[in-house]
């Protein structure tokens, strides 16, 4: 079949059997830490083991491979931006000035180097476990997962439709697509690129046009099925938590504590290699 | 004297965007256990009455009303739309779009889990009504997964499992070929038997819904109930035709023939009817009616040799297929859902490689043809014109492939208004899209297509979910395009009627082989052809063989022949 990008698929690993709650509180409490923490020990060790468990989910590169391109582009962005309006954070944050090369506002700091490898590292932590956590997770588990850990089932409901449509949504944009190229709206590699960003408005415009009549016909057979009729439901594929779950939920939790901790023991989050 | 479970009285509905009424003074009765149909062409208020029966109208679909519908003596207005929808099991057209659950029994308990009914007592609920249809072994497919058939009757499985009295079925054949329809209407004669269960199915496609028998018709026409009888009864009327309704084939052959019929001539089903004492009528007719004309074309454009395609090393979706098109002809691909028929148009087009094989176009190899090139040749328009329009304003669409191949404007000008003069759409030239109805803005994508002057063009399923009127509006247009302007066309559809009515040919595709190609009459009376590929003997064969004529294949082309060219004085002018 052709590939289907960012969607769930079924294999066989013991992170796969884990209940789609584990995995969300595990999701959690990696982003939370990665999120405070800016010590460079921390985040090493996270990346190493995010790549440890990148590679255990067997979460296969066309599975992922455009969008964290897409991602890598944004970081890109980000830290040429953090350089342009703020050349001198990383001074402000270690306390010390090593100039590696020329003078003046722009002169390339070590401290700054330094601070915008940790953001690197940072988007390196936390990328992977979207992934992962995406691309194992049942749809239909990761509604019941959230309202079991307090959030309303309709707002998990749409999140989990939102991420089975993708598929769909994949298959309608390429048909689209070949359509479009076929009248003769350049769209592969040989066109400009200003061409080809004006062209992809002739995939949008139809794209969302049958997009907002795919959710028309599925919130009238919600409906019609007594969706949002009590405050609580039930799930057909609810699980047990197993020994597992609660193996990985503990990990999670200590892992967070402990990274935490380490992270603001000396008062600060940074990890200063300068002093 | 039954029960009874659905009661329209003085019943008037206005939606509040709409300037007129959509259903005027509307009485109507539905007993318990009773099966009945509900047609009429697009825009008739069919769709609104069955909004109506499930309460989507007042609760979803918000306007002023006049009158009450009572659902087992409730009144809709004063009941809940949960209350309403645990009496009024409703399965929707889009056998796809309502799947709300990822695999087949999470979508079967997604009521039974709104419902809040505990874990074990609901898997016990699903594997009972999953047995009910027959689809216990995908419980735990994607619905996704399923044939055109299993997604139908897991839909009804989602709405049977809350016990419901009545079930609604909006346009169940829409999205199905005649094979799938005709075991989807059994299924559900089998369900309305077993369960005694009231039913009530909304369809355009008359024929196949009374594949088995319904106990009334009830015709909407303009927001009115235009009758309400037997199925007998109503053949022996002309309402169905003056309302834009289909009748079934063999009813209007009789009728061609010049035969009265009456109610006691059961001509409600083609099993049922007695057609001995108008069988020498029919033959005679037969024997009257001139040859038909015999096709004539052009040169070879396009030749397929040998081709092969598949996803993976698993599953061959093409296998060694080779045909030949002629220049002018109009011809159909045919063939179940999932059978080949698109990946064939998909490989002709470029948008995916062959595995092996050769394409053609006037005698020479298109491998090395790009999609942008191969598309100045052969046009492909898809089956919702939505998923191609890009542009809000007509003159913009049409001219949007010109433009994009740097055409001088001033060319761009006139061959835009010359397309668009032969669409019949040039009135509508600075009109916004938006405002077209569904038909035009299929002639607006046709029209875009036109303008590159491609030798042939792919029609994608041009006539799905289209009624009569609608239906002839499209192919009557296609038709003249062929004969005004010599573009080949390429239909590929699974409707027997617009293979019979205008191609020449058809070309059978079923699972990945090309299995029969011939004229559409003599595919469409032959059984084997028509099971593998998921078609439906004609009711033309079955009432030839009633009246002892033996060329069926020449009958049914007899009658064909006769209709277009009555249809076409009709049709003339429009």
């Amino acid at each position: 079949m052709e590939r289907k990008l960012l969607t769930y698929e079924e294999k066989d690993t013991w992170i796969d059997k884990l209940c789609g709650v584990t995995k969300l509180v595990f999701f959690l409490c990696w982003s939370v830490t990665s999120m405070m923490t800016y010590d460079t020990r921390v985040l090493i060790v996270m990346l190493v083991l995010s790549l440890i468990i990148f590679k255990i989910s067997r979460t296969r590169w066309d599975q992922v491979g455009s969008v964290f391109k897409f991602i890598l582009l944004f970081l890109i962005i980000n830290i040429i931006a953090i350089y342009l309006f703020s050349p001198s954070e990383g001074v402000k944050i270690y306390g010390t000035e090593t100039i590696l090369y020329g003078t003046g506002r722009y002169a390339l700091r070590a401290e700054q180097l330094f601070y915008e490898f940790n953001i690197i590292l940072k988007y390196f932590t936390v990328v992977p476990s979207i992934f992962i956590f995406i691309v194992t997770t049942n749809p239909s588990e990761f509604a019941a997962s959230m309202n079991r850990v307090g959030i309303s089932y309709k707002v998990g409901y749409s999140v989990a439709i939102a991420l089975r449509y993708i598929p769909d949504i994949q298959g309608d944009f390429r048909k689209i697509r070949n359509a479009q190229m076929a009248r003769g709206i350049e769209m592969s590699k040989k066109g400009r690129l200003v061409d080809r960003i004006k062209s992809t408005t002739a995939i949008i415009f139809p794209l969302v046009f049958s997009s907002m009549g795919r959710i028309d016909t599925i919130s009238t057979a919600m409906e019609l099925r007594s969706f949002g009729k009590h405050r609580k439901r039930t799930w057909y594929m609810a699980r047990p938590l197993m020994r597992n779950d609660y193996l990985v939920i503990a990990c999670s939790v200590l892992f967070m504590v402990v990274a935490l901790t380490v992270t603001y023991i000396d008062g600060s989050r940074f990890y200063n290699p300068f002093v | 004297m039954k029960n009874c479970v659905i009661e329209f009285v003085n019943f008037t509905f206005k939606y509040r965007t709409q300037i007129d009424p959509t259903l005027h003074d509307i009485n109507l009765r539905i007993y318990e256990g009773e099966k009945v149909l509900i047609v009429g062409p697009s825009g008739s208020g069919k769709s609104t009455l069955s909004n109506c029966i499930n309460g989507l109208i007042p609760h979803i679909y918000t306007g002023e009303q006049k009158g009450d519908v009572l659902i087992n003596g409730k009144n809709t207005a004063e009941t809940s739309l949960f209350d309403l929808s645990c009496m009024v099991g409703t399965v929707l057209q889009d056998t796809d779009g309502q799947f709300i659950g990822l695999t087949v029994a999470e979508d079967i308990a997604f009521a039974l889990e709104n419902d809040c009914v505990a874990q074990d007592e609901m898997k016990k609920r699903v594997d009972e009504i999953a047995g009910i249809v027959e689809v216990g072994r995908h419980l735990k497919s994607s619905p996704g997964e399923l044939s055109g058939g299993q997604k139908q009757r897991v839909s009804m499985a989602g709405v049977m499992v809350r016990d419901v009295g009545i079930l609604l079925f909006d346009e169940p054949l829409a999205n199905l070929d005649p094979a799938t329809g005709k075991k989807a209407i059994s299924l559900i004669d089998d369900i309305h038997k077993k369960t005694d269960t009231t039913v009530v199915i909304i369809e355009h496609r008359l024929e196949d819904a009374l594949f088995c028998d319904a106990d009334r018709i009830i015709l909407v026409e303009d927001g009115r109930i235009a009758a309400d009888m037997t199925p007998d009864e109503l053949m022996s009327t002309d309402v169905l035709v003056r309302a834009g309704v289909r009748e079934p084939l063999y009813v209007s052959a009789l009728k061609a023939a010049g035969v009265k019929i009456l109610p006691e001539d059961e001509a409600g089903q083609i099993d049922t009817l007695h057609v001995e004492k108008h069988s020498d009528r029919v033959r005679s007719w037969y024997h009257k009616q001139p040859a038909p004309p015999a096709p004539v074309y052009g040169d070879e454009v396009l030749s397929v040799s040998h081709l092969s395609f598949a996803y993976d090393q698993s599953r061959q979706v093409l296998d060694d297929v080779s045909l030949s098109v002629r220049q002018g002809e109009m011809m159909a691909i045919v063939g179940k859902n999932g059978a080949g028929k698109t990946t064939l148009a998909n490989l002709i087009c470029g948008f995916l490689q062959p595995l092996s094989g050769e394409i053609r176009l006037n005698g020479s190899d298109i491998s090395p043809l790009t999609i942008k090139e191969r598309g100045e040749h052969i046009g492909l328009v898809m089956q919702n014109p939505n998923q191609m329009i890009s542009k809000s304003m007509i003159y913009d669409e049409v001219a949007l492939g010109l433009q994009v191949r740097g055409v001088p404007e001033d060319e761009i000008k006139e061959r835009v208004n010359k397309v668009l003069r032969i669409c019949g759409l040039y009135p509508y030239r600075n009109w916004p899209i938006s405002a077209l109805s569904f038909g035009q803005k299929k002639r607006v994508t046709i029209a875009a297509i036109l303008i590159l002057e491609p030798e042939i063009m792919i029609l994608d399923e041009p006539t799905a979910g289209q009624d009569y009127r609608h239906y002839t509006e499209i192919m009557e247009f296609v038709r003249d395009i062929n004969e005004r302007t010599g573009t080949t066309l390429i239909m590929i559809t699974h409707d027997m009627h617009l293979m019979l009515e205008y191609t020449d040919r058809a070309v059978v595709i079923a699972d990945g082989h090309l299995l029969a190609d011939g004229t559409p009459a003599s595919i469409l009376t032959d059984d084997v052809i028509s099971d593998r590929a998921y078609l439906k003997r004609t009711s033309l064969y079955d009432l030839a063989h009633a009246c002892r004529i033996d060329d069926a294949d020449g009958f049914t082309e007899a009658f064909i022949n006769y209709e277009r060219t009555h249809s076409r004085g009709q049709h003339d002018g429009t």
